[in-house]
């Protein structure tokens, strides 16, 4: 049984080494980066986490993304929510066909269409918005959520919804009322994947924006490049980007659980 | 089971709208642009399935590709065994599931240029911890600017640290849901732990196996920032996957006609890809 | 193949109990012979299943010793213990073929090959699985899944107890009775000992010759089907079995006399011993007749139930329904009637256990 546990603590201990030295370097200063080789920070500073919210230029990078990663997240899942009803409850012309577009969309990489976005996206006025980068995510996080509801909407027993209208519940407000709390699990798991797919995508955000949605991770870019010694700006800025996603997981963990416990994620 | 009920579309129309915009009118634009030639300034000559024919015949697309299904051959047959292997040896329950699963999960959730820029913190040679180890402290000499090996040994364990645990927790999602009464009759039988997990998990796991299987073809086949941040497609050309290229060509040298017939092509083997392996894995289930 | 004896065996889930009640099994002895039909009956909840994980070692007792042919098994692992378990849902490996599935736990075993062909070709019949040896299990239906998880456990000769986990639960209704009689027929050609655990009276009345009632952890009857219909020990086996069970009224000892509601009836129980506890009259639906005087109610409904009538009558005064049983052709009072028990067939419950008889 020992042994047995040996293999997922080994496992996470090698997940976690390059985050412990991304949060090491963070730490500190350039001085000592530059320095060499060092496991802990030798002078522990806050002075690039300071840099950075004290910078407009950075934290309005994670307040960009934060917008447009909700409203994304919200848009995918409410619109996700009857279409994933649609399809695991009636059966309708081309619906076959239909969602295997859907899913089709997640496999066209998003480098394809970088160029097509920004044209589309200027042509349309929506050019370095938050709506913009939320609309495009799109692309990849409905077909996602689609998917999830689906599986976990054909786990809720059809009765349900017959007994409701029987009792006379209108279709708006049996599902509101009745049907959603039911699939909360699964209403968590599906806003977790949006999160996290339009949290960690770069590409299509990048090519989107310009200055006033510049999400964090591309202004990120722009010190990378720089290389060298803003390392320890770097890593800071690499830490903050971890803890919204931290702060998900925490907070869906039970419906994420609950979701395994059901198979189908 | 299903009613038909034709009315069903007006629940699936915010969807279609919201992906067609997303997906048509780029794709429209993709398709126009290869096949045309353009010389700048918005002038436009038919071309026909001319750039199609270049980049079929080109070296350099055939290497790239080839780079591409090297790069994914090796992660899935790194990262599925790996993680249906951790998965196994996680307990079934108990206060550790959710404290392993949020850890594991953590990977995921990091945007993936810091994934790249914290990669390459990572092995930097001098002051990186797995670069200063290699070097200085085991004397193995390694330099991902140099050596292509290196570089290629770096991408791939960054993809193995990345995404193993997206196997891991859908493989765990299968096998947390099979009845402990499989365990039981599986015990009365007297199977060994080989025959358990040959006849009773590997088939329970087969359905999410395929969707993880079919996830990491597709986000390998189209991975282009963390490689791109980690080592920009180098030493050389030797680690320009697939993506890194066709950005280089549409980007960089800004030729639109073949970088978009790149570009269907490319889509066009990752959906053949997908739904031979998705019709493959299904065959059985509808039997 | 083995003489079962659970030994003041009690089970408790909580690591520290206090009280009963911390305990799902609350002390239970029972001796089972070799080759013999037993049925576990109670509700859910009862500790029938706590029982079961106890006999095939996914739990081991807080207290107590299970044996088998005085053989201690208490914690032994499953497979040390030599048994077969058909589970409520069909538990079959979907990757083999049938005749793989039948063939497993020999194969595990290290039977050769000839010996496992006879020997499954043989079960086979037994289960009339014959003409599907060679296709997918997974294929089958639920009838025939659970089939295999029997052939299973019956292709060893060597099992000390096959037990049943509420077997027919996925059971199409029109096919739980054909199975029930196959399991039946099986039992008197093969002479195992079985272990049928369920909730469903039907289910365990057919199947057993000595059918466990359980409830709130205790063992509360042990008895061949007669014996629990006609002497239930205790009101809820008198309830629980019957259609519609048994009847329960409140009663009252007055002056060594039996009272319900203010009527003196006659009983079966010897009233000698009685402590001073609540008191409470037990008497089956067919037992009740309806006469010019006795106990007073009122017609309530009259059910139809094929071969006889079930009509609910409501007494006078203490507001409670009883059942009576017509035969079919008897005439059906209305309105105000008079009852009368059957006084051989009557008893008296104390704190919900039957007061011994009178003798003689």
């Amino acid at each position: 049984m020992k042994l047995r546990s040996l293999a997922p603590i080994l496992y996470i201990l090698f997940l976690m080494l390059p985050i412990y030295w991304l949060v090491s370097m963070s730490f500190k200063t350039t001085n000592e980066i530059l320095a060499g080789f060092s496991l802990f920070p030798q002078e522990f500073t806050l002075e690039n986490y300071a840099a950075i919210f004290t910078d407009p230029s950075w934290y309005w990078g994670y307040i960009n993304s934060t917008i447009y990663v909700t409203i994304n997240t919200i848009i995918s899942v409410s619109v996700a929510l009857p279409a994933a009803y649609a399809f695991s409850r009636y059966r309708f012309m081309g619906d076959k066909h239909l969602f295997f577009w859907l899913l089709t969309n997640r496999m066209a990489p998003p480098a394809v269409f970088a160029l097509p976005f920004f044209q589309l996206y200027s042509a349309v006025g929506l050019f370095d918005t938050h709506i913009a980068v939320a609309l495009a995510h799109c692309l990849f996080n409905i077909p996602l959520a689609v998917w999830i509801l689906e599986g976990f909407m054909s786990g809720v027993p059809k009765e349900l919804d017959e007994t409701a209208y029987v009792d006379g519940y209108s279709f708006r407000r049996f599902f509101f009322r009745i049907f959603m709390p039911n699939i909360k699990a699964g209403i968590g798991v599906a806003a977790f994947f949006c999160f996290m797919f339009s949290w960690v995508e770069l590409l299509l955000a990048k090519t989107l924006t310009a200055v006033d949605a510049k999400p964090i991770a591309a202004t990120m870019t722009k010190t990378a490049s720089s290389a060298g010694y803003e390392l320890g700006l770097l890593a800071a800025a690499g830490c903050l980007t971890i803890i919204p996603g931290a702060i998900v997981i925490y907070f869906v963990r039970n419906h994420i659980a609950k979701g395994f416990a059901l198979g189908r994620v | 089971m299903k009613t038909s009920n034709p009315r069903a579309w007006f629940l699936v129309l915010p969807v279609i709208l919201l992906v067609a915009f997303n997906a048509l009118i780029p794709l429209m634009t993709v398709v126009n642009y290869s096949v045309q030639e353009t010389f700048g300034d918005n002038l436009f000559f038919w071309h026909g399935i001319g750039w199609f024919q270049d980049v079929l015949g080109s070296e350099r697309f055939h290497a790239a590709l080839g780079r591409q299904f090297l790069f994914t051959g090796i992660i899935l047959a790194i990262e599925v065994p790996l993680g249906v292997a951790i998965a196994l040896s996680m307990p079934r329950s108990g206060p550790w599931v959710p404290i392993c699963l949020i850890l594991m999960a953590m990977p995921l959730l990091i945007p993936w240029n810091v994934v790249g820029a914290m990669w390459n913190i990572f092995t930097l040679p001098d002051i990186g911890l797995l670069g200063y180890t290699l070097n200085s402290i085991l004397g193995i000499e390694y330099n991902m600017t140099q050596s292509p090996l290196a570089a290629w040994i770096t991408i791939v364990a960054m993809d193995v640290w990345h995404w193993t645990s997206l196997v891991v927790l859908l493989a765990y999602a299968g096998l947390v849901s099979i009845p402990d009464a499989y365990y039981q009759a599986a015990k009365i039988d007297g199977a060994s732990k080989f025959a358990v997990f040959r006849h009773i998990q590997l088939p329970k796991m087969k359905k999410v196996l395929t969707i993880a299987i079919l996830l990491r073809f597709m986000d390998s086949f189209m991975i282009y920032t963390e490689p791109f941040v980690l080592t920009g497609g180098g030493p050389g050309n030797s680690t320009t996957l697939l993506s890194i290229d066709l950005v280089k060509v549409a980007l960089g040298q800004f030729d639109l006609g073949p970088a978009a017939a790149m570009s269907l092509i490319y889509f066009a083997i990752t959906l053949l890809v997908s739904w031979a392996f998705y019709t493959a894995m299904t065959k059985d289930d509808q039997n | 193949m083995a003489r079962i004896t659970l030994n003041n065996i009690r089970h408790s889930y909580l690591p520290n109990p206090k009280s009963d009640d911390d305990y799902a099994l609350q002390r239970v002895h029972l001796d089972w012979d070799d080759g013999g039909a037993y049925a576990l009956l109670g509700p859910s909840g009862c500790g029938k299943t706590t029982l079961l994980n106890i006999i095939s070692g996914l739990l081991t007792p807080s207290e107590g010793q299970l044996l088998f042919d005085d053989q201690e098994m208490t914690s032994l692992e499953p497979d040390a213990r030599n048994i077969a378990q058909v589970f409520q849902f069909p538990v079959i490996y979907d990757t083999m073929t049938v005749r793989e599935n039948l063939s497993f736990p020999l194969r595990n075993r290290g039977v050769d090959e000839a010996a496992i062909a006879t020997r499954v070709a043989e079960i086979a019949t037994m289960l009339e699985l014959d003409s599907m040896l060679d296709k997918k299990a997974a294929g089958l239906t639920p009838d025939n899944k659970q089939k295999i998880s029997l052939g299973r456990g019956l292709v060893r000769d060597d099992v000390n107890v096959i037990m049943f986990d509420e077997p027919l639960t996925v059971i199409d209704p029109h096919l739980k009775w054909k199975l029930r009689s196959k399991l039946k027929e099986l039992h008197q050609k093969v002479k195992r000992t079985m272990i049928y655990v369920t909730h469903d009276q039907t289910e365990a009345l057919t199947f057993a010759d000595q059918v466990v009632v359980m409830n709130f952890g205790q063992v509360l009857q042990v008895g061949t089907p007669i014996e629990l219909f006609e002497r239930p020990a205790h009101t809820f086996v008198g309830h629980f079995i019957g259609s519609p069970g048994m009847n329960v009224v409140p009663a009252s000892v007055v002056d060594g006399q039996v009272q319900v509601a203010g009527q003196v009836i006659d009983t079966a129980s010897d009233l000698t011993n009685l402590r001073q506890g609540s008191v409470e009259v037990g008497v089956r639906p067919e037992f009740v007749r309806f006469a010019d005087a006795g106990i007073a109610g009122t017609v309530e409904t009259v059910m139809d139930v094929g071969r006889h009538t079930v009509v609910k009558v409501r007494l006078e005064g203490i507001e409670q329904i009883i059942n009576a049983i017509v035969d079919e052709g008897d005439s059906i009072p209305d309105g105000p009637v008079h009852l009368q028990f059957d006084a051989a067939q009557t008893r008296l419950y104390e704190d919900g256990w039957v007061v011994a008889e009178t003798q003689g």
